[in-house]
């Protein structure tokens, strides 16, 4: 029995272990001096494993009587949490090498926030939940913090554990409210207790206590407030590990916990998903209007993305977690790319994040400032590229499921929204000359990843590498 | 050749793609190269496309040329003609190579320029062709990039703020209509033109928070429909988009826009709203109506007081649009007739009409009708040329301006008597804001000091305008030309449209007396 359990984690077990060992060999040996190494290791693992999972796991396997649960869905969501985050580190390695900030604990707790990222998906019960999720975020509480000598990343660092405690408090106040109503944390005891005609105020209250938690983590209004502020406080590389594999664990989460726990009441918690979309859509477009640092920027168009991929979750029904699944893969292709360009810019050998500074940079640099602008207007969601599909994709779900309100509110986000993607557009091919160009970076990785996913947003169009198939295939896991 | 359709959108597209891959350098070989590379696509893709209209059987109301193939999420590929796109796919193929010469002065970013024409067209021959709801979305949403792109980046003083309206104000149209499409879609369970034209939608009405709703989904979609054509059209009242798009935007932008994208509004009405939405488009059809009559007097008087040249004729178009919905809403032979032909018109003269504003502007740099006067004396065959179009603009009969006027409020009047009385006061207007244009731009002393060294159009210019003339000529005096090729399918069109309003009718009767 243990030996079956063991061989289904066996993933997790070999980054923990490796996360670990690694820790502990750099510790006795030159500390930071291994970092690059590192860094490099750890991304070479992490996609080895992605291969592995993608390759090998093959139909529903249950471990730990229930508490971890291995099926198509959480595969999905592992290769996409796996590959992005080996994406993030590779791109980063410069970066953070130039300004003194690669240290060796970096890609371990990479690693580290990758495992509880995959014992989040994989969660079959209210304590693996936790335990994945706090795993996940306590790493990340710290590699917000990254720069101990700057205010900014450590006030990041700082708010978001605070304000991260708070919601992991009322996560935990609904889960035990759950139990107290259901008699079990287990996800395939609570479905089987709580069907539409008794659900009672109590567990409605636990449910609703568990969808808060889990919406601070995906950052949707109301519960977003710290994500401009720890986006634009972490060092940037860190931000785009934040806007990107969290991302699509927290969705996968959502997901998993309200079909697999609670799929017999679709009624009761699509209401409140649907306010919650509606609210991160308007906010995200709105807000982001104002702001000049593209950081920040990003942290409301993430707001505002996550707000889109949650129409596909509140349609609750198997076309919306397909469509779902799909949005995410999208978004952080497209978000991979608009950060490796993020990180390129500098000036004199510091980074710039203001939108000014990229003023007429289309005539200085006319390759990157196209592929920049694909990605622009993939975000904003105007076709032919990738990202108007991934809208196309949860407003059909969203229209099958009667949300025909939300999907017109998701329309018109979706226009105001392409102001501010179209305002970056703007400053690189039509904006007054600069005085004082930002130059980008060379870096191969950097130019790779911006032009690889300027690509695929362009490519996808006519194929999508079976992303279609097994994002389809892990909804049907997930919805029954 | 069975892929004609797609060779003729691509040709273009594949032209960008070398220029991108392997054009490089910003020297005066390099730019030329440019130029010609995209003469040649545009006039090849236009040679090839006269394969698409002596292929074409007339006597056929179906699509031809049917192409089709798998794409992504359940969609489909696929391709197709009708009498009603044919010609349109005709225009484009043919004003594109003209621009293409329009813009042989264009010394800043070359490269990119052309790339953006060429995609430019690729896209618009999509709208045209495309026989899948999702496709045709594409092709006519992406339009908005390169064009975003070519007045922002090589157009006048305010393009900034003209090139952000000008994605806005369509983007949020266009959004609508996707969702109308997706509503489509989740109604039908197909995205395919042909399906969905046989497919009926509900017209049983309902109602929205406390408003009851004639017609139900079919007004509804048919709304959320209107709002991206009438912008795109563009109608009044939003029509503001299109003076400054066009004031801003390069000549050859002009040209396109004028000649080739605000068909597409027409287009759309004919392809979706009236087949698809019968219902719909009967509710609405006298609010449309008015609209169009408003616009056409409304426009035509503030036109008569622009100071600049090309928001004048801007003006001048969304008046002549107002005739095309009119005669598209009269629902009869002769106004769908009238309205398709008065779009390939307004394409050739409008074109002309902006080319002529080009060639002074290249010289003087203003577009101000203050600054001309007396061009006759030193530009006679300017003169000329200027004077055959305004008159076309105007309608004189023995041009195509007059066919597409005189075909539309005929249709019009079988319909609604005072709209069309009032639209025809329009065509007094027009005649006033033209020739007064062209007695202060041409006629007069020539007194100002910096017109006195102006010269006569090129042989380049005369070349561009010699094809326009000739169709402005031909179709004003054998229009048959064009209603032998459209005639069958307006039919048909018809014909659908009245069988299902009838069954509609019909439908409600039997519910009423149950």
């Amino acid at each position: 029995m243990i030996q079956a359990d063991l061989t289904i984690i066996l993933p997790e077990i070999v980054l923990a272990i490796y996360a670990m060992a690694a820790l502990i060999g750099a510790v006795y040996t030159t500390k930071d001096g291994l970092a690059p190494v590192l860094v490099w290791s750890t991304a070479g693992l992490m996609a080895l494993l992605a291969i592995w999972i993608a390759t090998n796991g093959d139909g529903t396997n249950i471990a730990f009587n229930g508490m971890f649960v291995d099926d198509g869905f959480a595969r999905f969501a592992k290769v996409a949490i796996l590959l992005s985050a080996a994406a993030v580190l590779l791109m980063s390695q410069d970066y953070m090498a130039r300004r003194g900030l690669l240290r060796f604990e970096y890609p371990l707790l990479v690693a580290l926030a990758a495992v509880g990222m995959m014992m989040m998906v994989s969660a079959g019960d209210l304590m693996s939940l936790y335990m994945g999720l706090e795993l996940q975020s306590l790493s990340l509480y710290v590699v917000a913090a990254l720069r101990r000598d700057s205010a900014k990343s450590t006030e990041a660092g700082l708010k978001y554990f605070v304000l991260g405690a708070l919601s992991s408090g009322l996560l935990l106040y609904g889960a035990s409210l759950v139990y107290g109503f259901t008699g079990t944390t287990l996800f395939s005891g609570i479905i089987q207790t709580v069907h539409h005609d008794d659900i009672s105020l109590g567990l409605l209250f636990g449910l609703v206590l568990l969808i808060s938690g889990l919406a601070f983590k995906v950052s949707a209004v109301p519960f977003h407030m710290w994500t401009p502020d720890v986006y634009e406080g972490s060092p940037t590389p860190i931000t785009a590990f934040f806007a990107t594999a969290p991302k699509v664990a927290a969705m996968a989460l959502f997901a998993r916990v309200l079909h697999d726990a609670f799929g017999g009441v679709v009624k009761d918690w699509q209401q409140v998903i649907v306010l919650l979309s509606v609210l991160s859509m308007l906010l995200g477009a709105v807000a982001a209007i104002g702001q000049r640092d593209i950081k920040r920027l990003m942290a409301f168009s993430s707001i505002a993305h996550m707000g889109y991929a949650l129409i596909g979750l509140a349609a609750g029904t198997e076309m919306g977690v397909k469509a779902m699944l799909m949005y995410l893969a999208i978004y952080v292709t497209m978000n991979i790319g608009t950060f490796a360009f993020i990180l390129m810019m500098e000036r004199d050998g510091k980074p710039v994040t203001d939108i000014d500074a990229l003023s007429q940079y289309s005539k200085r640099d006319p390759g990157k400032a196209l592929a920049v602008l694909i990605l622009m207007f993939s975000l904003a969601g105007v076709p032919p590229m990738l990202g108007f599909f991934a809208k196309f994709g949860v407003w059909q779900a969203g229209v099958e499921a009667g949300l025909t309100g939300l999907v017109i509110a998701s329309a018109i986000a979706s226009v105001i929204g392409a102001f501010y993607y179209l305002r970056i557009v703007f400053y690189m091919y039509f904006g007054a000359e600069n005085e004082d160009p930002i130059e980008t970076l060379s870096s191969p990785v950097l130019w790779g990843a911006l032009m690889g996913s300027a690509a695929l947003m362009l490519i996808g169009v006519f194929y999508q590498f079976g992303i279609e198939g097994a994002a389809a295939a892990a909804a049907t896991t997930l919805v029954n | 050749m069975d892929n004609i359709l797609s060779i003729v959108t691509f040709i273009p597209a594949i032209a960008a793609g070398i220029l991108a891959l392997f054009l490089h350098g910003e020297d005066v070989a390099a730019q030329r190269n440019a130029k010609w590379v995209a003469l040649v696509a545009t006039t090849v893709t236009f040679l090839v496309s006269i394969g698409i209209y002596t292929g074409f059987d007339p006597s056929n109301t179906g699509f031809q040329m049917v192409e089709e193939g798998e794409w992504l999420l359940g969609l489909k590929y696929k391709m197709g003609v009708d009498g009603i796109s044919v010609l349109f796919v005709l225009l484009t193929t043919f004003i594109m190579p003209l621009t293409i010469l329009a813009s042989w002065n264009v010394t800043d970013r070359v490269k990119e320029y052309m790339i953006a024409f060429l995609l430019l067209e690729t896209l618009m021959l999509g709208v045209f062709m495309a026989l899948d709801l999702v496709l045709f979305y594409l092709f006519f949403e992406a339009g908005l990039i390169p064009m975003f792109l070519i007045i922002g980046i090589w157009g006048g003083k305010d393009r900034i703020y003209a090139s952000f309206k000008f994605f806005l104000y369509t983007f949020l149209g266009s959004v609508l209509m996707l969702v109308a499409m997706v509503a489509m879609y989740a109604d039908a369970g197909t995205t395919d033109i042909e399906a969905l034209m046989s497919h009926q939608f509900s017209s049983e009405g309902f109602s929205v928070l406390g408003f009851y709703i004639v017609g139900g989904m079919q007004t509804l979609m048919f709304l959320a429909f209107f709002a991206s054509f009438a912008v795109k059209m563009p109608m009044w009242p939003v029509h503001t988009w299109l003076p400054d798009a066009h004031v801003q935007a390069p000549t050859a932008g002009s040209v396109v826009l004028a000649a080739i994208l605000l068909k597409m509004g027409g287009y759309g009405f004919l392809r979706f709203s009236l087949p698809m939405f019968p219902v719909g488009s009967a509710v609405m059809t006298d609010v449309v109506l008015w609209m169009s009559a408003i616009a056409v007097v409304y426009t035509s008087l503030v036109a008569l007081v622009q100071e600049d040249m090309k928001k004048l004729i801007a003006y001048s178009s969304v008046a002549h649009m107002g005739f095309v919905t009119m005669g598209i809403f009269a629902a009869n032979q002769q106004g769908i007739d009238g309205a398709i032909f008065q779009m390939l018109s307004h394409g050739f003269i409008s074109a002309a009409l902006f080319l002529c504003v080009g060639v002074i502007y290249d010289r003087m740099h203003t577009r101000d009708i203050e600054a001309y006067g007396g061009l006759v004396i030193r530009m006679p065959a300017y003169a000329l040329v200027f004077m055959l179009f305004t008159m076309a603009n105007v309608g004189l009969p023995g041009t195509s301006g007059f066919i597409g006027e005189f075909l539309t409020l005929m249709g019009a009047f079988q319909v609604n008597t005072w709209v069309t009385a009032v639209a025809a006061t329009g065509v007094i207007f027009s005649a006033g804001y033209a020739l007064w244009l062209y007695r202060r731009v041409v006629f007069g002393d020539l007194i100002k000091e910096s017109l006195k060294a102006i010269t006569d159009m090129s042989s380049r210019e005369r070349l561009i305008f010699a094809p326009l003339i000739v169709m402005t000529i031909l179709l004003g005096v054998y229009p048959s030309l064009v209603t032998d090729v459209i005639g069958n399918s307006t039919a048909a069109l018809i014909s659908n449209y009245d069988t299902a309003l009838a069954a509609a009718e019909t439908a409600t009767q039997s519910a009423a007396s149950h």
